[in-house]
């Protein structure tokens, strides 16, 4: 039974993500591709393993790029279709999307996307909604689960009566949270694929789909904007509450309404505030809009990171002066509502009591003391460190150590994936540079080439086995191409580990569980022309020679593949290799010399510092039994024995 | 369906460290209180900060509808930590007067104290702080009592266990069995249960 079967008619609490499923098999989606991205992983994963029963093709797609377009094969082949990212995947896609968005698509098809403000699982906090603009797409947001899941399926049908893509946004606050949705009656019947092409190249529904001849399609596009508009005039999903009249109005979208909703209960402000909350955010309805910048002269918008909603709004307002007279904004750029980050209910409500001049504490100030006083206990933050049994603290523990041997000062171009946290100082800070999908090898294959300017450091790259696939490649074949110098390491753990294990072409099984051909990582790069080694991480002495041997090599690009499952795997978790025991007799502690080097220098959670013995011990509830530590102490004091 | 809440929305925070089964916890709770007629609202933490990183969850319950996935500061009721430090650390952003806590009493070292860079706080000082920082706080030994069972991770039921026998919320023995059933399966029932009881028999109301 999959987690989206749910009763018609009956509340359940779901996830966002959960709920954008809901609503895509409501509107009878039938082809479904994504990249894993968080917080948009979910989507695909709780589609794939729904496929069987709903009929539905789901796929795990080797990039952004690659997903959009066959998703999109599936629209034009006349099958609804969804496509499913987080915000960076946009950036990958916008080059096809951008062709898209002018040939139009067939049966409904929508790209969700999801941005994470606050950056809470990214490297960034960049904003899909201006591709809605940039790329003349209509854009959609939900504000809470029961929209997550109608909009969704409105979004099907709007995209069908437009013959246009849908972007339908979501943030990490509603992609990850859960809350209550009342479930729809799913259709009924059988589909069947077919592609028309015999039509003439303007025959949107039987001729050849291409976005030329570009004078007509791009006037089509705009039709189809404008077409939004009026559409968007009358959508139920915006929405106005509070009086005729109000003080202040306060225009959000998104997940920020709730924000709003809950700013106003704390500050016992909702009669004096008027809110409007925006489900269509791209292209805005202006007469809407004009009907409530009529109601007061002070405009609060509530949205987060960039101004996108309040920029569109200033335009629309210049343009109506006329009508609606000049207004007030308190926003970002009055800096009412913050630039970067995440917002929550204390942030919009710090905004709302500045400008309705109300004095607002949430606590006695007798208690906000005794938390102040008791705060220095809690100072140590957790830092983020690798998994117990994490093959890649092992890895880039022995790169580390190849990397002070060879003495040259070199350096590590990180990428995108759990290894990230490599850059962290609990992770050795070894990645030394860190941007988006396969650029670490980009960077390295331009670094490499830097010698002939007096450069002496080595370089490496990291990549894991799903970037590898995404984005590395090209990449890969620019180094091996222009004989750079450099060594890419492959850290091979056997599936997309940071976001929840997915398959990717390596591996065995599809995103609906079938067995798929696994497309050879080794055979790759060696087709390519380089170089390979394979190691297993786990052997500490084996994997520091041979990245010292790639070191030592500034002839070419090499390629080392640290092969070891994820600690995390269906295959691995929970279950130990080793147990792994410290021998009191023989580690000395603070007495030995070494200084507490395992917990000190190696840093892994699974062995700890006692103060009271002075001695390394070994935490059962977290040790994953990976034994690596027995080769990290110089005293021979960890001892590991193989589990039966 | 009337359930009577002692505040509208409640707000209850499940905290612990990534790997814990904090995520677990707070949709079985969700569940078993969904099926009660409640409206909640859950929201979390999730990605790299699932292992070894502080984690929460934060759970609205309400009669009336969705609230912000984010509980506002100074607003929790209840807190339900899996970690020492971490309830702390909780109940210094959003606790209040009234606010209550269960907390299990074994520390997951962060990476600073096991590096020797900084130590974990003293345990007794940690409980008169939680002392003072709640009106009513227990403190119970959920991973010790865990270990018995036969693994860790039971700690998590166990901790339910003892919030469901408060009668603070609207569940009871029978609803979790129904919840422990659906999510992990008939087999995984007993020892679940058996940890729930453990965790009930843990707390006076």
């Amino acid at each position: 039974m999959s987690n989206l079967d749910m009763t018609p008619g009956q509340r359940h609490t779901v996830m966002g993500n959960q709920a954008i499923c809901r609503g895509a098999l409501e509107a009878g989606v039938r082809v479904v591709a994504g990249y894993p991205g968080t917080p948009s992983s979910e989507i695909i994963e709780n589609l794939a393993r729904a496929a069987d029963e709903y009929g539905l093709y789901v796929e795990w797609s080797v990039n952004e790029k690659v997903s959009l377009e066959v998703a999109a094969a599936g629209s034009l082949a006349g099958m609804r279709s969804l496509c499913a990212m987080k915000q960076n995947g946009v950036n990958v896609a916008s080059d096809f999307l951008l062709h898209l968005a002018g040939s139009g698509v067939r049966a409904g098809m929508v790209l969700v996307h999801c941005d994470d403000p606050g950056a809470l699982s990214s490297v960034n906090e960049g904003e899909s909604r201006h591709f809605a603009r940039m790329l003349e797409l209509p854009q959609l947001e939900p504000g809470d689960f029961q929209e997550a899941k109608d909009m969704t399926k409105w979004a099907f049908e709007l995209s069908e009566e437009l013959g246009q893509v849908v972007m339908l946004r979501s943030v990490t606050r509603l992609s990850h949270a859960s809350g209550g949705v009342v479930a729809g009656p799913l259709p009924q019947g059988e589909a069947k694929a077919r592609f028309e092409h015999h039509g003439t190249l303007l025959d949107t529904n039987r001729g050849p789909v291409s976005s030329a001849p570009v004078s007509v399609k791009h006037a089509r596009q705009q039709e189809k904007l404008a077409r939004a508009v009026e559409l968007f005039e009358q959508s139920p999903f915006n929405t106005y509450q509070g009086p005729e009249e109000p003080e202040l109005l306060v225009i959000t979208s998104s997940i920020c309404q709730l924000y709003v909703k809950e700013a106003l209960a704390m500050l016992d402000a909702a009669g004096r505030v008027g809110v409007l909350k925006l489900g269509t955010t791209w292209p805005l309805p202006p007469k809407l809009i004009q009907k409530n910048l009529q109601r007061c002269g002070r405009i609060m918008v509530v949205e987060e990171v960039i101004p996108f909603l309040e920029e569109n709004l200033k335009i629309l307002a210049a343009e109506m002066a006329a009508e609606v007279g000049p207004k007030e904004f308190l926003a970002k750029r009055e800096g009412y509502i913050p630039s970067t980050g995440e917002l929550n209910p204390d942030l919009v409500a710090e905004a709302l009591a500045r400008a309705l001049d109300i004095q607002y504490q949430p606590r006695p100030a007798e208690y906000a003391a005794l938390a102040q006083a008791a705060a220095p206990s809690t100072d140590s933050p957790r830092e983020l460190a690798f998994c117990p049994g994490c093959p890649h603290r092992a890895s880039f523990w022995s790169l580390k150590n190849a990397l002070a041997l060879d003495g040259r000062d070199g350096f590590i171009c990180g990428d995108i994936g759990c290894y990230a946290m490599g850059a962290r100082p609990s992770n050795y800070g070894i990645l030394k540079t860190l941007h988006a999908m396969g650029s670490g090898t980009g960077l390295a294959s331009g670094f490499g080439q830097l010698g002939r300017f007096g450069m002496d450091q080595p370089v490496m790259a990291v990549s894991g086995d799903s970037t590898f696939y995404h984005a590395v490649i090209p990449a890969l074949i620019n180094a091996v191409h222009q004989r750079s110098p450099m060594s890419l390491v492959v850290l091979d753990n056997s599936g997309t580990a940071m976001t929840g294990f997915q398959p990717h072409p390596g591996t065995q099984n599809n995103a609906m569980g079938q067995p798929v051909p696994p497309v050879d990582l080794e055979a790759v790069c060696r087709t390519l022309g380089a170089e390979v080694t394979v190691c297993d991480p786990f052997d500490l002495e084996a994997t520091r020679e041979a990245a010292l041997k790639m070191l030592a090599d500034q002839s070419k690009a090499k390629v080392l593949i640290l092969r070891q499952l994820c600690a995390l795997s269906p295959e691995r978790k929970g279950k130990k290799l080793y147990d792994v025991q410290v021998d009191p007799d023989k580690c000395l502690g603070g007495q030995c010399g070494c200084n507490r080097f395992c917990t000190r220098a190696f840093g892994c959670p699974g062995l700890t510092w006692e103060r009271e013995t002075g001695r390394a011990s070994i935490d059962e509830v977290i040790c994953a039994g990976c034994g690596v530590c027995a080769s990290v102490c110089p005293a021979g004091a960890i001892t590991k024995t193989e589990r039966g | 369906m009337a359930v009577e809440l002692k505040h509208d929305p409640y707000n209850l925070i499940i905290t612990g460290v990534g790997g814990q089964g904090n995520v677990l916890a707070s949709r079985m709770l969700g569940s078993v209180l969904t099926s009660q007629g409640l409206w909640v609202t859950i929201g979390e933490t999730f990605g790299a900060s699932q292992r070894g990183g502080s984690v929460m969850s934060h759970l609205r319950l309400s009669q009336q509808g969705s609230w912000s996935p984010q509980i506002p500061s100074g607003q929790a009721h209840m807190v339900l930590a899996l970690e020492p430090l971490e309830a702390l650390r909780v109940l210094l952003k959003y606790g209040n007067p009234g606010s209550q806590a269960i907390v299990n009493d074994r520390p997951v070292l962060p990476y600073a104290a096991i590096t020797g860079k900084a130590p974990y706080p003293d345990t007794g000082e940690m409980r008169e702080q939680l002392a003072k920082l709640t009106a009513r706080a227990w403190t119970i030994p959920a991973t010790k009592t865990a270990l018995e069972l036969g693994a860790p991770i039971y700690a998590n039921i166990i901790m339910l266990g003892a919030l469901a026998s408060l009668g603070e919320l609207p569940m009871n023995r029978d609803d979790f069995e129904r919840e422990l059933t659906r999510s992990l399966g008939p087999a995984k029932v007993p020892r679940n249960l058996e940890a729930f009881d453990l965790g009930a028999s843990m707390v006076a109301a």
